[in-house]
């Protein structure tokens, strides 16, 4: 069996220096692009086309006094991922057996599906390629070896790369420190409702995801659901009148998006 | 090549594999084709250098196309931590991990330029004319202000007419050469962004 | 840095105060993270923001810009209140024992042998009380009524918790609970370590902050441990080197200028050579001779000789009491007094204080040479009416700006080779990636052309000064284009007869028979090779030493002042954080602050200092032996502990017409000026990155000024100082708290730097604002702590 790769984020220890941002436009070769004022540090309001990777800062009043949080905002790589269910396009997106959910551009036929079927509201429609983007995990350089560029860059190991178990250990292990140093809330947060998520969380907060940008409860909508579940065929007719590929792909898979490599 | 985390460590073949067999899901018939994108530092010659902003003093690794052959004018392609410096291992932070936008950057000063009195734009000038137009202007300069002695008849040997100031990333060794440079003229007014 | 970056993981309680590692220096704070992660570190963060270190502290306690050595002076007046100090370490280590004369005293803002009229003081009556052998006089019981001990005690004795609550504009309660945790490191197995960066040093009062850090620390016992120290987190990749190398007004290696008084090599050397204070100090400086002699036979090569004081008369030499550092040669341009600037790879305009100034002074030159990667403020300052804005309207247009300039381009960091110094003393080399983009050259090959071509004017025409330009040594392979393997050689030094390279600075002469660049880089390039670009990554003591790795100055010595570790007998007082070990006849671990033969009991930790000890009361600088809390030049307040001495007494005042100062009633909220973690300083303007994680210039303003100003977030503010104003969107926020500060509200400001005219994003010169006020030791500017108003534009 294939280890499922995973990313965890420490968020006790970020320091919103967006190395982790910068990394990512730097090795995907992104376009910068000038940034709007809107009376905040965080880069821009939200993740874009081009920017997959955004540092959400949040100014919160606790009763012990201010608090400002600082979450890394991606992809989650869910295990059971709503963009995948909801692409009507032969080979846009796919999971790898590692576990990375990957859009492929040359597939994309732009028409946005995923960002419908998306939990986690990731995926972003380009204007200039009408095609849609996120984080790929790095995958090429997962591929030889070597971390995600985000994580090689973090500079307080807020950022942590390795197999979806033992970053799922060590996340409850920290989360439990936090608790013993009177972080009564702190927790784990595994992408509830879509299978756990590749991309794991601890929070000092874990109570209130929502004080980090992260859904409280994240689900991939029904409609979605039905449309790659029973109704599966009838996107494939729609978009391509691809009714005998559809059947073969039904005798040969199934309507189940499991793992294959199971 | 291996990385570590603190979960543990993945070989590359590992990884290599785990990649060519990567699976696609969804409606395609013809998932597994999508191959990861080349990694753009797999030819690269590799220079170990610092990066020049704060003083932590990063160790940073610059990839360059070419493999320094004399007939290739180099590029650099990435510029990632150098993972063997206690310093940083391998991490920057946001400015040190865009370096290359940096070093590539059409911004980037390529002739002397010349601003005559009373000009209101830069004009392309030779490095020989500027060195003979400098030099001129220093001589002029100092042959009319340097003080072999002071109003007290003491040899003080100055030039306080002009001033010297450094740069945050002059080296050591430029420092030092500059510092000889400015006795030889006989410069008081020496100064350096450190004071600031 | 006394200790180092890796150093800090070694900390039980951090104290970040001047300084904002999380977002200035990321990857040093990560050693701060490690620090809590591995041993539950704790660390403290004191500043008028609420910062991103601030974010991730255990105890962050709001201040008012300018008044740190209030709360350093509340936390030794708590410590010894609380008998919390480290008593065998400061009888052993310091100069708590040591008598000052009779006579010493401080009243009323005032310590004794002020001269109204002189504008200074009249140091004789600070000066230690000595015996009849010239050492001077302890009372180990630190009981005498004129010890340094009673003497600190007597004068932090004012800054109680509630007087500091009053002047910094914390509760009482939080800087109680900041005390305790500072203070808990005051035993022998726990250390704490300081963390400060231009919040310290940009002050008219910089360098007795500093000291009161250094007090502190000292009282505690955290100088010279693992996880201790001051440490200073430099800005910027080599401004440590370039101090090193003498740009602040010295000779390389520290050594001071000559003076006009000075006549011979023999009055320096009598001038710059300390004499011991004690029986038991090694009084390293006693090797001053070897150092300068060795530097001139650097300089002058050949024409150095015994006969001609090694070439002594060619140096310039400066007046008993003038000062030609920046703020002086800035306003004597600004004057007119000046034809001539060269910069190598510098932005005053930007960077410097009061632009007004700057400009109006660049445009009094006859020539301006300016090296660089990228344009610059500085090389186009006579476009700045231009493209300044609304912010240069009474600016000179080129047509009437004189001043010829030149703008060469220069390699970058990745072009060239060489050596930077990070804060922690590690002098790293780094080799060239590529060469420079189309005709630019590197640094050396300027600089040489520059002083060539003028030698060769001079060696046809003669000239006045002909002589200390000819004698100069340029003694490379290649003259026009130096290698900088050869410059490294040349600064290490080496025996001039075998011209083996020196190993240690103990290997100088005095006598010429050894050369040397800079006496504290010995070691740096030995006939080992480059000791620079070692990547070993060993870490035998597990302290974060890396001894293998680069090359440390002095000596490869990764924690200064090393001894101190330890007690009388050599015993460390943490067995578990031990930098040396004494094993009856030698030290090891750390390269040892001390002799390395030389047993515990022997000399004084402080090798450097003619006392031998760490100096609790040092009568060296200008504005009295303790630091005391001066206000801001400007400040909403006057000093409440001494109102009619309320600035520091010795800062210099300028009185041009740029130099304006403004009061409280025309400009009511104090400024404070920063970096952001997104840009470096005024380059990354030109970079692409920087220029979208914060693509605009923006003022922080606190919620609730804004509130009763009307301003809502986003609204575009106008910030003016009594010199000058900016413009820009108002960030709102409730990070920036307001204080109570006399029984009344005090409102702080929060201005980011890194915007100009040039560039490939633009907005204003923060500097606009600036006063040209400085610290009378340092001559740094007072860029946090001024006054301004805040208007909707």
């Amino acid at each position: 069996m294939k280890q499922t790769v995973a990313k965890l984020i420490d968020t006790t220890l970020c320091i919103g220096c967006k190395a982790c941002e910068v990394a990512c436009q730097e090795w995907n070769d992104q376009e910068f692009s000038q940034g709007v004022f809107h009376n905040s540090y965080q880069t821009m309001p939200d993740l874009a086309a081009h920017f997959w990777n955004l540092i959400k800062f949040h100014e919160v009043e606790k009763p012990a006094g201010p608090v400002w949080l600082m979450a890394k905002y991606q992809c989650m790589h869910c295990a059971d991922a709503g963009c995948l269910r909801a692409c009507p396009a032969p080979g846009a997106i796919i999971q790898r057996e590692n576990g990375i959910i990957d859009f492929v551009e040359e597939n994309c036929i732009g028409c946005g599906y995923c960002i419908t079927g998306c939990p986690f509201d990731v995926p972003r429609l380009s204007p200039r390629t009408n095609k849609v983007y996120k984080c790929s995990l790095c995958s090429d350089r997962v591929a030889v070896g070597l971390s995600p560029a985000c994580i090689k860059a973090c500079p307080t190991s807020c950022l942590t790369f390795g197999s979806r178990a033992d970053l799922k250990f060590l996340a409850e292990k920290r989360a439990e420190e936090l608790r013993a140093e009177g972080f009564s809330a702190a927790g784990v947060y595994d992408g509830p409702g879509v299978g756990g998520t590749n991309v794991l969380y601890v929070l000092k907060y874990a109570d209130e995801p929502e004080l980090y940008g992260l859904p409280k409860d994240p689900k991939i909508p029904w409609t979605v659901r039905l449309w790659k579940g029973p109704l599966k065929w009838v996107g494939n007719t729609i978009f391509f009148g691809g009714i005998l590929a559809a059947i073969v792909h039904y005798l040969k898979v199934g309507p189940k998006e499991a793992h294959e490599d199971d | 090549m291996k990385f570590n985390s603190a979960a543990g460590s993945f070989s590359r073949r590992d990884f290599v594999r785990a990649a060519a067999l990567a699976t696609a899901y969804g409606f395609s018939l013809e998932p597994a084709r999508a191959a990861v994108r080349e990694l753009k530092i797999s030819r690269t010659t590799q220079t170990h250098s610092v990066c020049p902003y704060c003083a932590v003093g990063c160790s940073v690794i610059i990839h360059t196309l070419g493999d320094k052959a004399r007939n290739i004018q180099p590029t650099v392609v990435h510029i990632e931590g150098d993972p063997e410096s206690p310093v940083n291992r391998g991490t920057l932070c946001s400015k040190g991990i865009s370096l290359k936008e940096f070093v590539v950057n059409e911004r980037r000063l390529t002739r002397p330029l010349y601003r005559a009195p009373g000009a209101s734009e830069w004009t392309a000038i030779s490095w020989d004319e500027a060195f003979e137009k400098m030099a001129r202007r220093m001589k002029d300069t100092r042959d009319r202000t340097f003080e072999e002695k002071d109003s007290q008849g003491r040899t003080v040997n100055r030039l306080t007419s002009v001033a010297l100031i450094g740069g945050c990333t002059d080296t050591n060794e430029i420092n030092y050469l500059l510092g000889k440079f400015r006795f030889a003229l006989g410069i008081l007014s020496y100064e350096n962004q450190s004071r600031l | 840095m006394t200790n180092g970056w890796t150093d800090v993981s070694n900390a039980d309680v951090i104290l970040v105060m001047g300084g904002n590692p999380a977002e200035n220096h990321p990857v040093g704070f990560r050693f701060v993270m490690e620090a809590r992660r591995r041993r539950k570190a704790k660390l403290v963060c004191v500043d008028p923001r609420f910062t991103r270190t601030a974010a991730v502290s255990d105890c962050y306690v709001p201040m008012r810009a300018g008044t740190d050595i209030a709360f350093l002076g509340g936390l030794i007046h708590y410590i010894l209140e609380n008998k919390l100090w480290l008593d065998e370490y400061v009888k052993q280590h310091t100069n708590a024992p040591f008598l000052v004369k009779e006579g010493f005293g401080f009243s009323e803002g005032h310590f004794t042998g002020w001269d109204e009229s002189q504008g200074g003081y009249d140091r004789s009556s600070w000066q230690y009380e000595l015996d009849t052998s010239g050492h001077v006089r302890v009372d180990p019981t630190l009981e005498h009524p004129r010890s340094v001990f009673q003497l600190l005690r007597q004068h932090y004795s004012r800054y109680t918790p509630d007087a500091v609550a009053n002047i910094v504009g914390c509760t009482k309660e939080e800087f109680l609970r900041a005390a305790a945790l500072i203070a808990s490191t005051g035993k022998p197995d726990r250390t704490g370590t300081i963390l400060y960066a231009l919040g310290w040093t940009q002050h008219s009062h910089a360098v007795q902050l500093i000291r009161a850090a250094a007090i502190l620390q000292l009282l505690l016992g955290n100088i010279g441990m693992p996880g201790g120290g001051v440490n200073a987190q430099r800005g910027h990749a080599n401004i440590q080197g370039s101090t090193d190398m003498g740009a602040w007004n010295m000779l390389p290696g520290y050594l001071k200028l000559p003076r006009a008084n000075q006549l011979t090599l023999q009055d320096y050397l009598k001038a710059n050579t300390p004499r011991a204070l004690r029986p038991n100090a090694w009084n390293y400086w006693s090797n001053t001779p070897k150092f300068m002699v060795s530097l001139l036979k650097a300089y002058y090569g050949q024409n150095a000789t015994a006969q001609n004081e090694f070439g002594y008369q060619n140096l310039p030499k400066t007046g008993e009491n003038e000062n030609w550092g920046w703020a002086y040669f800035f306003d004597r341009m600004s004057r007119g007094e000046l034809e001539g600037l060269i910069s190598f790879g510098m932005n005053p305009v930007a960077n410097g204080p009061n632009t007004a100034k700057m400009l109006a002074a660049l445009a009094k030159l006859k020539w301006l040479i300016v090296v660089e990667n990228f344009e610059t403020e500085t090389a186009s300052f006579w476009k700045a009416r231009k493209l300044g804005d609304k912010f240069y309207t009474g600016f000179a247009s080129p047509a009437q700006i004189q001043t010829e300039c030149f703008l060469l381009p220069a390699a970058c960091f990745a072009e060239k080779d060489g050596s930077f110094v990070n804060s922690s003393r590690w002098v790293q080399w780094k080799r060239a990636a590529l060469p420079p983009p189309g005709d630019a050259k590197t640094d050396q090959e300027i600089i040489s052309r520059l002083l060539l071509d003028l030698k060769s004017l001079y060696q046809k025409e003669g000239g006045r000064g002909a002589k200390p330009l000819l004698e100069m040594s340029w003694d490379y392979a290649n003259p026009a284009h130096p290698s900088l393997d050869e410059v490294a050689r040349e600064i290490n030094g080496r025996h001039l007869s075998s011209r083996q390279q020196l190993k240690a600075s103990s290997e100088l002469q005095e006598d010429g028979s050894t050369m040397c660049g800079n006496w504290i880089y010995c070691g740096s390039w030995t006939e080992e090779g480059n000791q620079m670009a070692r990547r070993g990554q060993e870490d035998p003591t597990g302290l974060g030493l890396y001894p293998n790795w680069a090359w440390s100055w002095p000596a490869n010595r990764r924690i200064l002042y090393n001894r101190a570790s330890a007690d009388r007998e050599g015993k460390p007082w943490d067995a578990r954080r031990a930098p040396l070990r004494w094993d009856g006849s030698q030290w090891s671990g750390d390269t040892p602050d001390y002799k390395g033969d030389a047993s515990p009991e022997s000399l004084g930790a402080f090798i450097m200092l003619p006392e031998g000890v760490a100096k609790l009361y040092a009568a060296d600088f200008l504005e009295g032996p303790f630091p005391e809390h001066y206000e801001p030049a400007e400040s909403p307040v006057k000093n409440p502990l001494h109102q009619e001495v309320s600035t520091n007494p010795l800062a210099p005042v300028f009185h041009g017409e740029f130099d304006r100062l403004g009061e409280a009633k025309d400009f009511p909220y104090v400024a404070i000026t920063y970096r952001l973690t997104e840009h470096f300083h005024y380059w990354t303007k030109h970079v692409a990155s920087g220029s979208e994680l914060q693509t605009n210039f923006f003022v922080e303003v606190p919620e609730e000024l804004a509130r009763e100003k009307g301003i809502r977030a986003g609204d575009r503010v106008r910030v003016r100082s009594a010199r000058g104003f900016v413009e820009g969107p108002a960030l709102v926020t409730k990070r920036i708290r307001p204080l109570r500060v006399e029984g009344r509200t005090v409102y702080q400001i929060g201005i980011p730097i890194h915007w100009g005219f040039v560039g490939r994003v633009r907005g204003p010169l923060v500097n606009n604002l600036t006063p040209s006020v400085f610290d009378p030791n340092s001559g740094t500017p007072e860029y946090k702590g001024f006054l301004v108003n805040l208007e909707k534009a």
